[in-house]
């Protein structure tokens, strides 16, 4: 096996007291134990014990002696045709947040959404999803939705606010319709018909995190304002300036898709894009680069020149560091080789005019980006927006209507907004929650939720996508549209406006009914176009070298992948739980340093660690906002002068209760800082960094952090090989195994008898086969299997499942936690259990690091997403004393909760740390009354509204019991019956595991390995046999899942060679 | 005790391959069941079961001829029977001696694989009918061959009323009788053998003082060491055997018979009427749920029959129960005016009904996944195996323990449909042992069925 290694944290690299302590200790807490020895004076005496042996067996037999209750069974008065009860309805519909899109299909359970997955019938989106979108089907039963709607905050009546907008409207005067980037085409004709009703008013687009700075410069570049389709699929060579177009950037579940199809790679076909990064921050983008350099946000624009004039000229760039120097010349050489695509995260209108003139030089208009198609995801122009504050505050604007932007929370100057807000006579939100700006308005009316509405999507030119509700509306909401329809004086209703549009468009029922049931309408082939740039590069250029530079820290403002830009998910405890894929953290935001910078800020390295959950807070000071204090957490491959805060945090109370920020009970700080006062206006567009000071405070904070629980003590567990390597020498993993493995695949005995011999034949046909197998690829693996234990190897005479996980592919997203947790039933557990790593998560993904802590731009960072491997020789097996947990026929390690009695045996087995127990009773799910664990967070997940989400095919564990991934049996059980319903056997794909759906980047093959058709037997038998291995193999696991090697298309693998990697030398602190 | 037991499994399963019998096709399989029941009979016990074979099989012979037409029943059960009775007119006319009513065979034909289109093309005979039942038409049923319609025509016409049912009270009283007379021979006999013993130590006590021995002295019953020492052992087995058992049945209900809102005979419907269970039941071999109808499901009959004429109904604890009444229920919850023959509806035209709040009597843990379709439409087993004679049943009680045990037991010994559903093709090994000749049968055990996460996840 190579010795390759990686380290999990800082700690552990350095080997301080506090990690060896942990190593050492495995439990995080003190044991409720006394070790002393005195017995009568320990805590817990033997006459308590006794005393407490005799109560649980007293309360037990209380307990269970009750009466049964009387249940009932009561069907439908009248049953709606298309429901049987028990079995799933899917319906295609859109997924909708301002310009975020997702084509997706609605599971529902008896007329309830329960889970949320991606229509493959979307050529955008191709089956897809995000965190965010698996998670939106909480938000549909979240308690702090608003039941009616308000008027100067009290229960009012669609009637009565009717009729006081409808005055208020038509008595003069500027009225104001601000929204986020709306893509429904009918939405958009609504809007039309009422602002013809009313040409007082006016329309203004607004997006949290702005796209401005690129549009403006389209515009200049090409004459559109718009966006324009790209197609990293086709690209050789992708550079990205800044822009995490995996994780937040424009439309990630696209774009993850296209890019992991130019990434999916095999020893026949070893051609991968060359993906060149340079960012400030540490995104999973970043991860995922062949090369990465860090710059700081403001020499960004130095670098879009640099590499314009290197490609332009041939110039040498002469930038901030060797790193940023090299990647910038050697991408500027393999984009002049064609297929290259530039993107930029930058919101700066000069910036994007450079890389415009990047991509027209290097012919990718037409190729990589298509002006035949252009996107819609983001129109808002940041100077309307502070124009209409402006007006606002001058008392101009009389009537203000807002939907799907909330800016007194997210707005630069949102107190500035407040104020004017103040100044306005008719105020109108169509918030779900009395959100920031809903509590400063004089009415609310809120809207549906995307599940309870029609409507319709366009996130590209000419492709179109329709939404059906799934559930009728919960509360007294109304359709966003219906309300301006309602004002505009119309008659007819949204719905049947937007029948007729789309049978009108459509031409005919059929096609109508067609459409719907596909959910998406899309031309046969995409009109492809390119653009001629006719932008002044020059001036762009000149401005952006005339900028100052900045000498001392900056800090940027970033969206987490999990919360986005805030709005509802901020109250989504599944989001909040959800590890962030580099930090690892949960329920907070923090400031993100390097640990170069954490070094320098504090030298008592232990306050800084992820080991130790108190984390150091500072105080960032950025000029024209209040300062904020936050906690430190260090994050390897930041550039040592940058910062970051993530937005989404620092909430009001009535956005929700696991939104909260302030106080909590205990009266302990909870739920972050708002940082959107840190973003900038810069006369023309915001600008998501500044100069800021940091100072060291002398208060600590609590952060959740996940990972460096569950330590693999550095055993070698990922396969990494450069693209040379692999095209060298394919079989190099496989000769490894080999190598360890294959003194296995025969008996000692058998050998010394030249394999002919009696003792052979003795054993069977299995044993005598195995001498022959150097000669054999499979049989070192077969011998392996049965030679290298004691134990009966387990017999699968039907089905075997397996899975297998790309490691090239995997982009560490998180949309496979959050689509396992709703899928099954996994419990939030809140900030104060995972900070005692009882977090519940079926399937982690665990991220490693190697290079030099010192030097971000060495920084190599990998994703494992890791979850039970259903061992057929599982240690976990073993120890259960009760046996509630063991092997089935199928290949699964199974788990029975109502024979667990919670011994822990079995985790403390478990080599992959993938077992979770039930520390308190999170769901309610135990017979004893006031059980429940609370915490004043995550509690609503308890409450009847949101129980409403629950898959009611999967038990929901109660205190005591151990748990962990199941490869949703629920769904195997599910496709078998189908297919012995309909007699035949089951198809390969027939059934997919959550997280494999979930997957956007199709990382995750799951299937029968005993069906020689099925694709993952191809995949472990010819396909990918060379970069197939399974994790820990050598302690003869048997483990089920496999996982193919990680192979990045760059010159040199840090993890593991001595010189370059100090996290193995450890060297640095 | 352990042979008695067995002895009901073997008549159980006897009466179990009967009913499924009634509804074969193939008269052949008869054979068949009774090899495969003969096989599971432990060898111990073939004695007794022999005797019991031959009364049993001279059963089968006389209910195989009795239904001449199983073709023609089982198409009726499946396709007329929600509708019609043969010989009552329910929803539909009844149906015995429909052939000579009819104008011709070929109307006949026609009107049942459209009876729009005949009442379309203005067929008199048609549209009397329509009129005469209300202007419902009935169901069409295009996929009916000619043959199959004779078969069930045959069928509704070889059905005779039933005979009075003679008074089965002299019948049911016997061996009541029987055990009270055994009862009081043994206690008359006990108290027999007590007084002679009492007699004899007495006499033997004056033999031995007329003789001058001397007497053991006596020791009370309640002073004897070995009686206590027995006493205390038996209570301790005793009330171990009571704790454990009750610690065992806690929480199951076998025979919990609750009072239902509405007084719903099953024997009214399924057994008297002869309605498919998958009528009423439909999710039954589509969904873990077999579903309990709503309120428009009765409606479609009860539309039309509005009082109940059949015989007497008695709540087990023998209170009469007004069937018509209980119909009646029925019309409050589904908002059915009976007067007006229309439902009640809001100002919406939605029909005002509510829906009735049965108490569920078959109840599993929520740890536990049933499924019904699993073992309906795949395994093909009758309700009557887990729910009892259903049929029988005025008022449902839980026939089945539906313990862990009792499902583990019948997936230990219930054959899976191995050789008739290409499903379990994939199981090659037990089809090449088949071949071989070294497995007879796969039960549902060997594929998996007795895993825990079959049922539990």
């Amino acid at each position: 096996m190579s010795q390759k290694q990686y380290w999990k944290g800082l700690e552990e690299l350095n080997e301080t007291e506090a990690h060896k302590e942990v190593a050492a200790n495995e439990f995080r807490e003190e044991l409720p134990f006394d070790l002393s020895g005195k017995l009568l004076d320990a805590n817990t005496p033997r006459r308590d014990f006794l005393k407490f042996l005799g109560f649980s067996t007293a309360a037990a037999t209380l307990a269970a002696s009750c009466e049964m209750p009387v249940r009932k069974a009561i069907p439908y008065a009248i049953k709606p045709e298309e429901i049987v009860p028990g079995v799933p309805n899917y319906y295609a519909s859109t997924f909708v947040d301002g310009g975020d899109y997702c084509a997706v299909v609605v599971k529902t359970r008896d007329g309830r959404p329960i889970k949320i997955e991606g229509n493959e019938k979307s050529s955008i989106t191709q089956g897809g999803t995000s965190a965010r979108v698996q998670a939106s089907v909480l938000n549909l039963y979240d308690n702090a939705r608003l039941r009616q709607p308000h008027a100067d905050g009290k229960e009012a009546t669609f009637e009565a606010i009717d009729r006081q907008i409808t005055d208020g409207l038509n008595a003069g005067g500027q009225a104001y319709l601000l929204t986020s980037t709306i893509i429904s085409p009918t939405t958009k004709a609504v809007i039309a018909d009422f602002l013809a009703k009313y040409p007082n008013a006016k329309h203004i687009t607004y997006d949290p995190m702005s796209y401005s700075g690129m549009l403006l410069a389209n515009e200049v570049s090409y004459g559109k304002r718009a966006l324009p389709s790209y197609h990293f699929e086709k690209a050789n060579t992708i550079v990205s300036l800044g822009a995490d177009f995996l994780g937040t950037w424009l439309s990630p579940v696209e774009f993850a898709k296209q890019y992991s199809k130019g990434r999916k790679i095999n020893a026949k076909h070893a051609v991968m894009s060359k993906h060149y990064h340079v960012e400030p921050t540490h995104t999973i983008t970043g991860a995922k680069a062949d090369e990465r350099a860090t710059c700081r946000p403001s020499e960004m624009g130095k670098v879009a020149v640099a590499l314009y004039n290197a490609i332009a000229n041939g110039a040498k760039p002469n930038l901030g560091s060797d790193k940023l120097n090299k990647v910038v010349a050697n991408a500027a050489k393999d984009l002049k080789n064609g297929n290259g695509l530039v993107v930029c995260g930058s919101n700066d209108k000069d910036t994007q005019v450079v890389v415009n003139a990047i991509n027209s030089a290097i012919g990718a208009n037409g190729t990589t980006i298509n002006w035949g198609v252009t996107s819609n995801y983001k129109q808002g122009i940041d100077s309307d927006m502070v124009a209409l504050t402006d007006a606002m505050n001058g008392g101009k604007v009389s009537a203000l209507m807002i939907h799907g932007v909330n800016p007194v929370y997210d707005y630069y100057n949102g107190q500035k907004f407040a104020d004017g807000l103040g100044k306005v006579a008719v105020s109108v939100s169509f918030a779900d929650r009395m959100d920031e700006t809903a509590q400063k308005c004089k009415y609310v009316v809120p809207d549906h939720n995307y599940l309870e509405s029609w409507g319709d999507a366009e996130p590209k030119s000419g492709y179109y996508s329709l939404m059906q509700p799934g559930i009728a509306p919960l509360f007294k909401t109304r359709a966003f549209q219906d309300s301006l329809l309602t004002w505009a004086g119309s008659s007819t209703s949204y719905g049947d406006m937007w029948k007729a549009y789309w049978m009108n468009k459509l031409g005919g029922q059929r096609n109508f009914d067609m459409a719907l049931q596909d959910g998406v309408i899309e031309p046969s082939e995409m009109p492809v176009s390119g653009a001629s740039f006719a932008g002044d590069v020059n001036g762009a250029i000149s401005n952006i070298q005339a900028k100052k530079a900045v000498s001392g820290t900056e800090v940027v403002v970033y969206q987490k992948i999990s919360l986005g830009y805030g709005g509802a998910w901020s109250n989504n405890p599944w989001l909040q739980e959800m590890p962030d894929p580099i930090t690892k953290a949960t329920w907070d935001n923090y400031l993100c340093v390097s640990p170069q910078r954490a070094k320098d800020m504090d030298e008592e390295l232990t306050s800084i660690t992820e080991v130790v959950n108190a984390k150091r807070v500072v105080k960032i000071s950025v000029e024209g906002a209040e300062p904020i204090e936050l906690p430190i957490v260090v994050v390897p491959g930041m550039h040592n002068d940058v910062v970051a805060v993530a937005v989404g945090y620092g909430r009001d109370a009535k956005v929700g209760m696991a939104a909260r920020a302030g106080l909590d009970k205990w009266g302990k700080e909870i739920g972050g800082k708002n940082v959107y006062p840190l973003v900038g206006f810069n006369g023309n567009t915001f600008s998501y960094s500044a100069a800021a000071t940091v100072e060291k405070t002398d208060k600590t904070y609590d952060v959740a952090i996940t990972q460096t629980h569950n330590s693999y003590e550095g055993r070698p567990i990922i396969h990494e090989y450069t693209l040379d390597e692999f095209k060298k020498d394919p079989e190099h993993l496989m000769n490894e195994r080999k190598k360890e493995l294959e003194h296995y695949s025969h008996l000692p005995w058998e050998h010394k008898e030249g394999g002919h011999g009696a003792a052979a034949a003795a054993h069977g046909d299995g044993h005598a086969a195995a001498p022959m197998a150097s000669h054999h690829d499979d049989n070192w693996e077969e011998g392996f299997r049965k030679n290298g234990t004691l134990y009966p190897v387990f017999d699968s005479p039907g089905i075997h499942w397996g899975m297998s996980i790309d490691l090239t592919s995997c982009i560490g997203c998180g949309a496979c936690v959050v689509g396992c947790q709703a899928e099954n039933n996994v419990s939030v557990v809140g900030k104060t259990h995972v900070l005692k790593s009882q977090e519940m998560h079926w399937i982690r993904i665990d991220r490693y690091f190697s290079g030099s802590p010192a030097d971000p731009d060495t920084i190599q960072t990998v994703f494992q997403p890791m979850m039970c491997q259903h061992c057929d020789n599982a240690p976990c097996e073993n120890v259960c004393p009760v046996s509630a947990t063991n092997h089935s026929s199928e290949g699964l390690n199974q788990m029975a909760y109502n024979r667990c009695i919670g011994t822990k045996y079995c985790a403390n087995n478990c080599p992959y740390k993938v077992r979770h127990f039930n520390w308190m009773d999170w769901n309610g799910a135990d017979c004893f009354e006031d059980n429940l664990y609370e915490d004043y967070r995550r509690d609503e997940m308890n409450s009847d509204l949101t129980r409403m989400v629950l898959n009611p095919d999967v038990t929901v564990r109660s205190r005591g019991v151990m748990e962990k991934c199941s490869f949703c049996v629920q769904r195997l059980q599910e496709a078998k019956l189908q297919a012995k319903k309909e007699g035949h056997p089951m198809r390969d794909g027939a059934v997919r595991t959550a997280c494999q759906q979930a997957c956007p980047t199709d990382a995750i093959v799951f299937g029968n390995v005993n069906d020689k058709k099925s694709a993952i037997y191809n995949l472990r038998k010819s396909e990918q046999k060379e970069r197939v291995n399974y994790v820990l193999e050598q302690i003869h696991t048997l483990p089920n899942v496999n996982y193919l090697s990680l192979i990045r298309n760059t010159d040199e693998i840090i993890a593991g060679d001595e010189d370059k990697d100090d996290m193995l030398n450890k060297i640095m602190f | 005790m352990n042979t008695g037991k067995h002895f009901l499994t073997i008549v159980y399963k006897l009466s179990a391959s009967c009913c499924s019998f009634a509804h074969t096709k193939v008269k052949g399989t008869l054979i068949f069941k009774i090899i495969s029941v003969l096989v599971t009979i432990k060898p111990t016990l073939r004695k007794i079961a022999h005797s019991t074979f031959a009364i049993l099989i001279a059963v089968f012979a006389s209910i195989s001829t009795a239904n001449a037409q199983p073709d023609g029943k089982a198409l009726f059960m499946s396709n007329c029977a929600s509708c019609h009775n043969p010989l009552k007119d329910a929803t539909g006319p009844a149906l015995k001696g429909v052939d000579e009513r009819v104008p011709s065979k070929e109307w006949l034909y026609d009107w049942i694989h459209n009876s729009a289109a005949v009442i379309a093309s203005g067929d008199a005979y048609a549209n009397k009918i329509y009129g005469d039942w209300g202007k419902t038409a009935m169901t069409a049923f295009p996929s009916l061959s000619e043959e199959e319609i004779d078969a069930v025509i045959a069928y509704v016409n070889s059905v005779e009323p039933p005979a009075a049912v003679p008074t089965q009270g002299g019948a049911v009283a016997e061996p009541e009788q029987n055990t009270w007379l055994y009862t009081l021979i043994t206690v008359v006999l006990l108290v027999f053998t007590v007084i002679l013993w009492r007699i004899n130590h007495a006499l033997r006590r004056v033999a031995l003082e007329k003789q001058g021995l001397p007497n053991h002295k006596e020791v009370p019953v309640y002073r004897n060491k070995v009686f206590i020492a027995i006493a205390v052992v038996v209570l301790i087995i005793g009330a171990g055997y009571w704790i454990t058992n009750g610690a065992v049945e806690m929480g199951r209900q076998q025979n919990y018979m609750p009072e239902q809102p509405i007084f719903y005979s099953h024997k009214v419907h399924a057994g008297v009427n002869q309605i498919n269970c998958q009528y009423c039941h439909a999710g039954v071999t589509k969904s873990k749920q077999a579903m309990i109808p709503s309120t428009n499901v009765c409606m479609n009959c009860h539309m039309q029959i509005n009082e109940y004429t059949g015989e007497q109904l008695y709540t087990h604890e023998g209170e009469e129960i007004n069937g018509t009444a209980e119909i009646h229920k029925l019309y409050e919850y589904s908002g059915w005016n009976p007067d007006k023959k229309a439902y009640n509806r809001d100002a919406d035209g939605n029909i005002l009904a509510k829906p009735i709040e049965w108490v569920k009597i078959h109840n599993l843990p929520d740890h536990v996944y049933f499924n019904h379709s699993q073992h309906v439409a795949v395994g093909k087993v009758d309700c009557q195996r887990c729910h009892g004679e259903i049929q029988d049943m005025d008022e449902v009680f839980q026939f089945s323990p539906l313990s862990m045990g009792w499902c583990i037991n019948c997936h230990r010994e219930t054959e899976v449909q191995f050789a008739n559903n290409d499903y379990y093709s994939i199981f090659e090994k037990y089809h090449e042992e088949i071949k071989a000749g070294t497995r007879t049968s796969v039960t549902v055990d060997d594929i998996g069925g007795t895993e825990c996460q079959k049922c539990h996840y």
